[in-house]
């Protein structure tokens, strides 16, 4: 079973998990927002390839919001929230890269074991798409638990969002008003996260969350 | 073994024509490395009164070793007449010599240069070498051999398919290759400032014919990586070992035209990328070991990545 | 009748450590006594390489002395032959090495009785066939040892140092105790013929391992019960150093694969990953250590660490192969290993004396206030630099061969269906490519900053050549790296009666090789010509140097430094070997070590030189040794209570005691 098909599936998928790491490497904001914008290129491609192969149009509509929303609008809606809440453009990081790097590989692997063996006697091209997309969302957790800036963690809660998208496609077959309904979801959730950040940073002058936990009062 | 010796000037000289017209300058004509060449070799050398003999053996050392590792391999055809005698990892390993005996070099004469060149030089290696050998178990577990010969001919034939690993393996080669021949955004090789200085820092205190086989070993490290590049991952028009003389004739035009697109790639990266904080370039190759980690364990987990 | 030889041998070298002590007074007795050792370590070599080579069929022999309804059984089969082989060849060169480094010793009188009988133990260990034999020999080769560690006593850390190895090797001892017993069983079988015919349940098998890997590791050093090896190796004189570094950890190596291998009967599939975890974490933690040191034996003793490291990845590798039923691949990973063992004990004993014969010479140890020493010691140097490049695993020389077989051995591992195996295989052999790079950046370090460059002291600048023996000694040595590397299909011919008792296949002849080739698994695989790399590298150098030479110039002129137009005379502005470091020490260290540097400088008006400090942390001792010794050290102040007690309570101790054991023999039987 190694057809073009079964090969250009995995290559996407593959590169959504590459570019997941690459997400991880930076520590620059513009630039961690341009790597999402190639994250959601990259879903819209799988999702479209999906539907070429599935022979299912509606995947088509799926592709096309991803390309829309995820890739253009979100990103520089993004970029514009930063420029006007002038938040410090270097991120900083829990954790140095290289352990996020080892730590990404790991969770990988932890995604390749659980999926190929609980799924043994399943298509083997779903299969192997499910462990990329777990991946994808165990490293956009990483990257929410590794963040300190409120932005990234929104980046990487939107990666996780796209993994999630890349597994329902690969399951063959995902309704589009759960398609509709979660993109509607995650804008709305987008919408309040901006909402909060400014009313955040005009009270505290500040979005970084270690700066704000001081005003817990207990350090 | 003649072709990559007589090539590897040429395609130095290529990519700095080619930076020149990109930078808006007209540039040094295309021969001039083999004019530099023959003009350091007719030069006398001027030895530090501190240098060994080791010092003066050394260029014909690092000479030797990368010319071995530059001649095994596959440029136009496969099955080249020593092929078996040693493989992908011996290859890398003849460099890493190469590299171990010019940062003894550095450290020769003993002055505070060299030893910045030869610390940044092993700091960097000591990531790169294991990327590399990274890389080559992921192809040698996809063709089934460490072969290079063997290698390029599974790359031609239709059984390859396009592999997640293979993609993996190529993005982390491009970034090897690049830290090994000292360009952007590593090392700078037109420099010689202290603060951007690898490679040069090392072979500072060289000069007339040692600096010339320096040089000359440096362009052939460059050859190699592009070739081998191109034979794993453009495998097009390779020919196998008992094809006619045509045949081998578009293997060498297509040889060169492969050469000439890479050495055209590279500067358009070199052109547009600043370059790096020493102290990033860790990060840059421990992403580029992560990635090849990556490839290995994907092929571990399952044939079809 | 080789193993009457070579028990012989071991009663001649006991003798002579007893005449050893009214002789070692005399220069001339102590050249004596090691010419002797030298002699009889040939003659064991030359019977134990003769039983190798012909492939001969086991030997047995019993002694009517030792425990008395059990005596003592010798047997010399292939396995024995081949580690017998690595130390008298170690023991050869280091006797020959003593010849002229014995003159500069001083406290030869505490060195010389022992050294003939640390090698009588050691040649006992390899050929030991009960339980008792091996442990009493284990044990003597560990107190000789001892005794020629804390030979220099009044220098303070020597003494630690021994209180230290005497601590680790008694507790690896107990550890190897207790594994022979659970051999035993109930039924008492101390000799190995039994053990190996008597099987074992599955968790017992585990059990053995463990102690095995605890016993045999702690000797050879595997993090973190490595701890005694930097402290106790330095601190011996050079040719013991060389001796215990390059030889005794590969006895230990010997007892684990005698144990694992051959008595534990077949494998479990889990055993393999203990291993290969305790191996890759031992190869990368070693060169990290290595690479932070700049005193020369201590750097050496670390650099150890990681080739054992090495060693049991190829064994672990081994296991899994073994486990699975892949005896090919298991074979190529034993020999991968075994080979190992071989290079390593030469290229790391021919270290070890250079860095004696550097020691000798200037009368340091310390990088930092050596350099230059390739203009005043040209053969050592020479010497050294072979060695170097043989330990970074470069082609063409034997480093090299090994660890290509390790690798070869590793690509054939995605075939094990175990999925802890299918995750941690790459991952270490991703470590022991590191750790190999690494290895190259620490030589460049200790090779450069030692022997290159200019002379930072007065020592440094005035020393000389050392004498003829030390230099026949590295000569050997080196020889057999160069040979090793170009011909190694006869190194792996030679195994192969080892691998065939092992696991019970051999790796495929290679002397039939076009070009004197290795080929491991199939031609069309992967093979390797280390004689054709050489020869090609030689000739093309040549024939460059030659035509340079003729057809452009060979004019040459001496002048100062061109040092960017800056030429500093002080030899204080060169690279040190902390400075050398220090890139890796950033990207590694802070991690590892806690590296911290801190820089001190002066202000503005004041003359005072700024000072850079270095601090360095061993976490392994922090959070391991350090609180076992507090709380060990808190128990003993516990229990000392127990001196005071009155009459009335010494009396209800034994009482109580009295009443739990009777109360243990009603309730059990």
């Amino acid at each position: 079973m190694h057809g073009l098909t079964f090969d250009i599936a995995h290559l996407l998928a593959g590169s959504l998990v590459l570019v997941s790491f690459l997400e991880l490497y930076q520590d620059r904001l513009y630039a961690l927002l341009n790597v999402y914008a190639a994250h959601a290129v990259v879903l819209a491609a799988s999702v479209a390839w999906q539907a070429f192969v599935q022979d299912a149009p509606h995947l088509y509509l799926t592709a096309a919001i991803a390309l829309v929303f995820k890739a253009i609008v979100i990103p520089v809606a993004l970029h514009r929230i930063i420029v006007r809440l002038g938040i410090h453009r270097e991120i900083e990081k829990v954790v140095g890269v290289g352990f996020a790097m080892i730590a990404g590989i790991g969770l990988v692997a932890l995604a390749m074991v659980v999926m190929l063996r609980v799924t043994q006697d399943a298509d083997p091209l779903a299969r192997e798409d499910l462990a990329f997309a777990l991946s994808v969302v165990l490293l956009g957790l990483l990257m929410m638990v590794t963040r300190r800036n409120a932005v990234s963690q929104v980046v990487g809660f939107m990666s996780l969002e796209n993994g999630l998208v890349l597994a329902a496609t690969g399951a063959k077959g995902m309704p589009l008003v759960v398609e509709i309904s979660v993109a509607f979801s995650v804008l709305i959730a987008f919408i309040v996260i901006g909402i909060f950040l400014f009313r955040i940073r005009e009270r505290f002058d500040t979005v970084d969350m270690q700066i704000i936990s001081t005003f817990r009062g207990e350090r | 073994m003649l072709l990559v010796l007589l090539l590897a000037p040429l395609f130095t000289g290529f990519v700095r024509k080619v930076k020149a017209r990109l930078l808006r300058r007209r540039g040094p004509p295309v021969i001039q490395p083999y004019l530099d060449l023959a003009r350091l070799m007719r030069k006398e050398v001027v030895l530090a009164e501190s240098a060994s003999w080791l010092f003066r053996v050394i260029p014909y050392l690092v000479f030797s070793a990368t010319w071995v590792a530059a001649s095994l391999i596959p440029t136009f055809r496969t099955g080249l007449l020593f092929s078996w005698s040693a493989d992908l990892i011996a290859i890398v390993a003849l460099i890493g010599s190469g590299r171990f005996f010019l940062a003894l070099a550095g450290l020769d004469v003993g002055t505070s240069f060299g030893g910045i060149g030869s610390s940044r030089e092993v700091m960097i290696a000591s990531l790169a070498e294991p990327a590399m050998i990274m890389i080559v178990f992921t192809l040698a577990l996809i063709a089934g051999s460490t072969q290079l010969s063997t290698m390029a001919a599974f790359m031609v034939s239709s059984a390859v398919g396009l592999r997640v690993s293979l993609a993996l393996a190529l993005i982390a080669l491009i970034m090897v290759a690049i830290a090994e021949n000292g360009r952007i955004p590593i090392d700078n090789p037109a420099t010689h400032l202290e603060l951007t200085m690898v490679h040069e820092a090392m072979v500072l205190e060289y000069s007339g014919r040692h600096l010339a086989l320096i040089e000359l070993s440096s362009s052939l490290k460059l050859l190699l990586y592009v070739s081998m590049i191109a034979c794993l991952f453009a495998p097009w028009g390779i020919e196998s070992a008992d094809a006619a003389l045509p045949g081998l004739a578009l293997g060498i035009i297509a040889y060169i035209g492969k050469l000439a697109v890479g050495g055209f790639l590279l500067v358009l990266f070199e052109a547009s990328i600043a370059k790096m904080r020493v102290f990033r370039v860790p990060e840059f190759l421990g992403a580029a070991l992560m990635l090849g980690l990556l490839a290995t364990l994907l092929r571990f987990v399952s044939e079809s990545f | 009748m080789m193993l009457a030889a070579i028990l012989a041998c071991a009663v001649v070298l006991l003798a002579l450590a007893t005449c050893a002590i009214p002789m070692a007074h005399l220069l001339a007795g102590a050249r004596l006594i090691y010419a002797a050792c030298a002699t009889i370590t040939a003659i064991s070599f030359a019977a134990a390489l003769a039983h190798l080579l012909g492939a001969q069929p086991p030997q047995s022999l019993t002694l009517p002395v030792g425990v008395p309804w059990l005596g003592a059984h010798l047997r010399l089969d292939a396995l024995s032959a081949f580690f017998l082989v690595v130390v008298d060849l170690g023991a050869m060169s280091a006797s020959i090495f003593a010849l002229g480094y014995g003159k500069h010793e001083f406290g030869r009188a505490r060195i010389l009785p022992f050294y003939p009988a640390f090698l009588a133990g050691m040649t006992l260990v390899t050929v030991a066939d009960d339980a008792f034999t091996f442990l009493m020999s284990w044990e003597f080769m560990s107190l000789t040892s001892w005794a020629m560690v804390v030979s220099h006593h009044r220098v303070h850390e020597n003494v630690r140092a021994g209180y230290v190895y005497l601590l680790m090797a008694s507790f690896g001892t107990l550890a190897l105790l207790l594994a022979f017993g659970l051999f035993a069983g109930p039924g008492g079988l101390y000799t190995f013929a039994q053990m190996r015919v008597a099987h074992m349940q599955a968790s017992l098998g585990g059990l053995v391992l463990l102690l095995a890997l605890i016993g045999a590791g702690s000797k050879a050093g595997l993090v973190p019960l490595h701890v005694w090896l930097p402290l106790a190796h330095p601190a011996a004189p050079s040719h013991v150093s060389g001796l215990m570094s390059g030889v005794m950890t590969k006895v230990a190596v010997y007892g684990f694969v005698r144990i694992v291998f051959d008595l534990a009967g077949a494998p479990v599939w889990w055993w393999s990953i203990v291993v290969l975890t305790v191996a890759g974490i031992t190869t990368v933690m070693g060169v990290l250590y290595a690479l932070m040191q700049h005193d020369l034996k201590r750097l050496l003793a670390y650099h150890t660490v990681e080739n054992i490291g090495i060693i049991f990845i190829g064994l672990g590798l081994a296991l899994a192969f073994r486990a699975e039923g892949m005896v090919f691949a298991a074979a190529l990973a034993l020999t991968a290993a075994l080979l190992h063992v071989f290079n390593h004990s030469l290229f790391k004993s021919l270290l070890f004396f250079g860095a004696g014969a550097v020691l000798g010479a200037t009368g340091e140890r310390d990088m930092e206030y050596l350099g230059g020493l390739i203009h005043r010691m040209p053969q050592t140097a020479f010497f050294f630099l072979i060695g170097c490049v043989a330990i970074s695993a470069l082609p063409p020389l034997n480093g090299f061969v090994s660890e290509w077989l390790t690798f070869q051995a590793i690509l054939l591992s995605p075939q094990l269906p175990s999925w802890g195996l299918k995750l941690l295989v790459p991952a270490v052999g991703s470590l022991l490519a590191l750790s190999a790079a690494l290895a190259a950046a620490c030589f460049v370090k200790a090779y450069g900053v030692t022997f290159l460059g200019r002379s930072r002291t007065r020592v440094a600048e005035t020393a000389l050549e050392t004498d003829r023996y030390s230099l026949a000694a590295m000569l050997l040595l080196a020889l057999l790296c160069v040979v090793a590397g170009i011909l190694p299909g006869l190194f792996i011919d030679a195994l192969a009666p080892v691998s065939t008792i092992l696991v019970g296949e051999r790796m495929p002849v290679q002397l039939g090789a076009q070009w004197l080739s290795i080929v491991p698994i199939a031609a069309s695989r992967s093979s390797y010509d280390g004689l054709l790399v050489f020869l090609f590298m030689i000739t093309s150098g040549t024939v460059a140097a030659f035509a340079i030479h003729r057809l452009a110039s060979d004019r040459l002129r001496r002048g100062p430094a061109w040092d960017c137009g800056y030429p500093d005379t002080s030899p204080v502005t060169q690279y040190s070997a902390t400075s050398f470091a220090q890139p890796i020490r950033r990207v590694f260290g802070t991690v590892m070590f806690h590296a911290r540097e801190h820089v001190e400088m002066a202000l503005p008006d004041d003359s005072r030189p700024a000072r850079l400090t270095v601090v360095l942390r061993d976490l392994v001792w922090d959070n391991l040794y350090a609180p076992l010794a507090a709380g060990i050290g808190l128990l003993a102040e516990r229990l000392n209570r127990l001196q005071f007690l009155t009459i009335r309570q010494f009396l209800t101790l034994v009482f109580c005691t009295l009443v739990a054991l009777l109360l243990v023999l009603a309730v059990w039987s």
